[in-house]
């Protein structure tokens, strides 16, 4: 166990104890072991690549990094090699052997696991990959070298130095002004300034004051606070430190998911690891500083991120929002002041104490500093985590980083601030991304959802997906809400049903109206959105569903029907090997028929259709299939 | 004592039966009896000095906790957006027809239980089902027939 830290010169001197063990000149390989990367069996790549090395007497060359995400889950496992920064994807346990005999030993590139460009080039330094090449990772920036669960590696990259400035040479009102000067928005959701939380919290009245890490990252297509928490918690816990020295509390809270159950286990290791560093307790660094952290699980409740509801659900009780009158920063836990920050908002502090404010302003834009994680998901090339400098255009987030849209479909909308948020269309491509342009075209930057969507997606369908949600999470105490979401969320049933009628958009926008004014808590008062961005710039694809019963992306199950192109269809017979129901028959080499009666429309038919056939058609409204052009040997 | 009952009281124990750590106990619980039993419930309410109405308000508002028996297998199909733009219901349809089961349901022999999750983060794969922890990209029908199958 490791001896405890009485002064900021014992932790400079681990630190260079840290880097005196360290050999500089060793091989690195740094493997991805994110969640992501793990579902596509990245722990036994690294099983095999230990075991190879040791096979191979290399142990004392090559050192191995088991790291959390590195970002580009499109392609995992992936895994970088330095110093050369040669990045390799897709490995699979197989590809080890050549990994180590032809790079480790030879110095020679496996050419099959390198990256291949749409456009055919071959990168195979990692930061030469446009994936990464346009991003500005600062807040990642250390991944890529930090094993989650060793403090030393932290501890490597100069970690705990800005906490030790602070209680070293800053005093709590400096820490702030800090803050304050360099802007730094909540990265959560509404995006309002850490600093003026802090000075709140800092100034209300009370002896007792809590700083909350919120990692209830419910936006349901958003991760880049678990990413965070992951790969480097400490980053998160260095950030708490500091916000809590400045405000002036001794407890703070964690509020995670428990449905990430990686991020919580590397979250519990690291407390306990700064508590054996005594980096946690009393007296931190010999400064007489004295702070505690306890983590609680949050149990699934979406409503539960709202700060009023996640500090009731703190105390035990369900996590419901209450009126705030008077602000949490004022009357919290307890009813205690009480600072809530989002995780990656916390990862920034650090690095502005490091840095500095005026580092961090001349990152972004005028009125949002720094930088942004975006889940960069949906229907693009390239999905991952991406962090880009505030204010980049969306256009160069979706087609330089992201690679464009997949099989080669056009782009329709990308959605962002998850359902909170709304959809943005192709004509608003070049909008740089930062918290007001977001806002001022109607949706928000949110977490961090940027959810890209093609031809094939249907608008009506999204919005109603959003409202599915938000009824099923809304927690129920305020009308508006609970009533409100269920009765948009009718109308838009019934449209996709095809019992849509005339009227029907009006009266939506009646009841959004009414529920966006009259919600209690900010899940009510921005559910409307998803539903009033679309409608605002795809009406005419509302139109289509209520008028002519039409779904433009053949999405609504029950404005749509299968059918097999006879002109098409060779008679291969993997759809009606695979049809779950029996719906399809057809003799070999002939023209399979759909029974329409027996068709439970489950896509499948449609997903192993060979695509040089392409037979399998959706149709809606009222197209019909084309007419076959009689060939001329069967007249 | 029952053996239940006997490790309910480790866990509420570990806590220092504090009565705000309710929700951290019950999920304790409910991860190692995958659901939470009324006995355990009253025993639960008995040693925090709870109402059991507390103890109800909270299981049934959080999505995790689970007042009937789960099944052996775990079956989860992501209906984050990234997924759901990618044809998450589609894929929801055709695990229900699999298992015969609709979502938040479980099997009369409690073979399986099947739950619609928000975005488990790995998009890049999405529409992802997850059994026993094993993740799967968008299976067909006799793909999800034969995994379920497989199972004991």
């Amino acid at each position: 166990m490791m001896a405890r830290l009485n002064s900021v010169s014992d932790l400079d001197a681990l630190k260079k104890d840290i880097l005196s063990r360290r050999d500089s000149q060793k091989t690195k390989v740094s493997v991805c072991s994110g969640t992501g990367c793990r579902a596509y069996e990245s722990e036994k790549v690294i099983d095999t690549l230990k075991a190879k090395l040791s096979e191979n007497g290399l142990d004392e060359k090559v050192e191995v990094v088991t790291t959390g995400c590195h970002g580009f889950c499109e392609l995992g496992p992936v895994m970088v090699i330095y110093p050369d920064e040669t990045g390799y994807f897709r490995i699979k346990p197989e590809d080890v052997d050549d990994i180590v005999n032809d790079t480790l030993k030879e110095g020679k590139l496996v050419d099959r696991l390198l990256y291949v460009a749409p456009d055919g080039n071959v990168h195979a330094k990692e930061s030469d990959i446009p994936f990464y090449k346009y991003q500005n990772r600062i807040v990642f920036g250390n991944s890529h070298f930090i094993d989650p669960e060793n403090i030393e590696d932290y501890l490597a990259l100069d970690g705990y130095q800005a906490l030790a400035t602070c209680l070293g040479t800053l005093s709590p009102e400096e820490v702030l002004e800090i803050v304050k000067k360099a802007n730094l928005r909540g990265r959560g959701g509404g995006g309002f300034p850490a600093g003026q939380k802090w000075e709140a919290t800092r100034n209300a009245p009370g002896e007792v004051k809590y700083v909350i890490v919120n990692a209830d990252e419910g936006d349901p297509g958003a991760y880049m606070d678990r990413s965070i928490l992951e790969g480097n918690p400490h980053s998160v816990l260095e950030g708490m430190l500091i916000g809590a020295y400045a405000i002036g509390c001794q407890q703070g809270f964690i509020y995670i998911r428990q449905e990430y159950p990686l991020a919580v286990e590397h979250l519990d290791r690291a407390i306990k690891q700064m508590r054996e560093h005594g980096l946690l307790g009393e007296n931190i660094l010999g400064t007489g500083f004295n702070f505690d952290i306890s983590v609680h699980r949050g149990a699934g409740a979406f409503v539960s991120g709202e700060s009023s509801a996640l500090m009731s659900s703190i105390e035990g009780r369900v996590g419901e929002p209450r009126p705030k009158y008077i602000r949490t920063s004022i009357a919290g836990v307890h009813g205690c002041p009480s600072d809530l920050n989002n995780v990656e908002t916390w990862a920034n502090v650090p690095i502005i104490i490091n840095k500095g404010a005026d580092w961090f302003t001349s990152i972004g834009t005028e009125g949002s500093s720094g930088t942004k994680i975006f889940s960069l998901v949906g229907k693009v090339n390239n999905t991952g985590l991406v962090e880009i400098p505030m204010g980049m255009k969306l256009e160069d987030i979706i087609f330089k980083i992201g690679g464009g849209i997949r099989n080669g479909k056009k782009f329709k909308a990308v959605q962002t601030g998850g359902p909170s948020g709304g959809v943005i269309p192709e004509n608003m491509l070049d909008l740089p991304v930062d918290f007001d342009a977001l806002s001022q075209v109607g949706s928000m930057m949110g977490s961090g959802g940027m959810i890209v969507m093609d031809e094939d997606t249907c608008m009506v369908d999204v919005a109603k997906y959003f409202l599915e949600f938000l009824a099923d999470e809304s927690c129920g105490k305020c009308v508006p809400c609970r009533e409100g979401i269920t009765q948009m969320l009718h109308i838009l049933k019934m449209i996709c049903a095809g019992e849509g009628r005339p009227g029907d958009l009006e009266l939506l926008e009646e009841v959004a109206a009414m529920v966006k004014e009259c919600s209690l808590c900010a899940l009510g008062q921005s559910a409307p959105n998803p539903v009033l961005s679309s409608l605002k710039y795809f009406r005419a694809e509302y139109e289509a569903h209520v008028n002519d019963k039409y779904c433009p992306a053949h999405i609504c199950k029950d404005l749509v029907t299968y059918q097999i192109d006879p002109a098409k269809c060779k008679g291969c017979g993997k759809c009606l090997r695979n049809c779950p129901v029996g719906a399809i028959t057809g003799e070999k080499k002939k023209p399979h028929v759909i029974d329409l009666d027996k068709c439970t429309k489950c896509d499948t038919c449609f997903m192993v259709c060979p695509p040089k056939f392409r037979a399998v058609t959706k149709l809606s409204g009222n197209e019909t299939l084309p007419v076959a052009e009689v060939e001329e040997d069967q007249v | 004592m029952s053996y239940s009952l006997t490790l309910v009281d480790k866990i509420i124990n570990g806590y220092g039966a504090d009565k705000e750590a309710l929700v951290q106990i019950l999920l304790d619980i409910q991860h190692e009896f995958r659901w939470l039993s009324r006995d355990i419930l009253l025993h639960t309410a008995d040693r925090l000095g709870l109402p059991m109405n507390q103890l109800y308000n909270v299981t049934t508002f959080y999505k995790h906790f689970s007042l009937v028996p789960q099944g052996r297998h775990a079956v989860s199909v992501c209906v984050g957006t990234a997924c759901h733009v990618r044809g998450a219901t589609q894929l929801l349809n055709r695990v229900s027809q699999g298992l015969k089961l609709s979502p938040d349901e479980t099997s009369p022999d409690e073979k399986f239980s099947l739950k619609t999750v928000s975005c488990l983060g790995c998009c890049a794969l999405g529409p992802v089902m997850v059994i026993d922890g094993k993740y799967m990209s968008n299976p067909t029908a006799n793909e999800i027939t034969e995994i379920v199958e497989e199972c004991e």
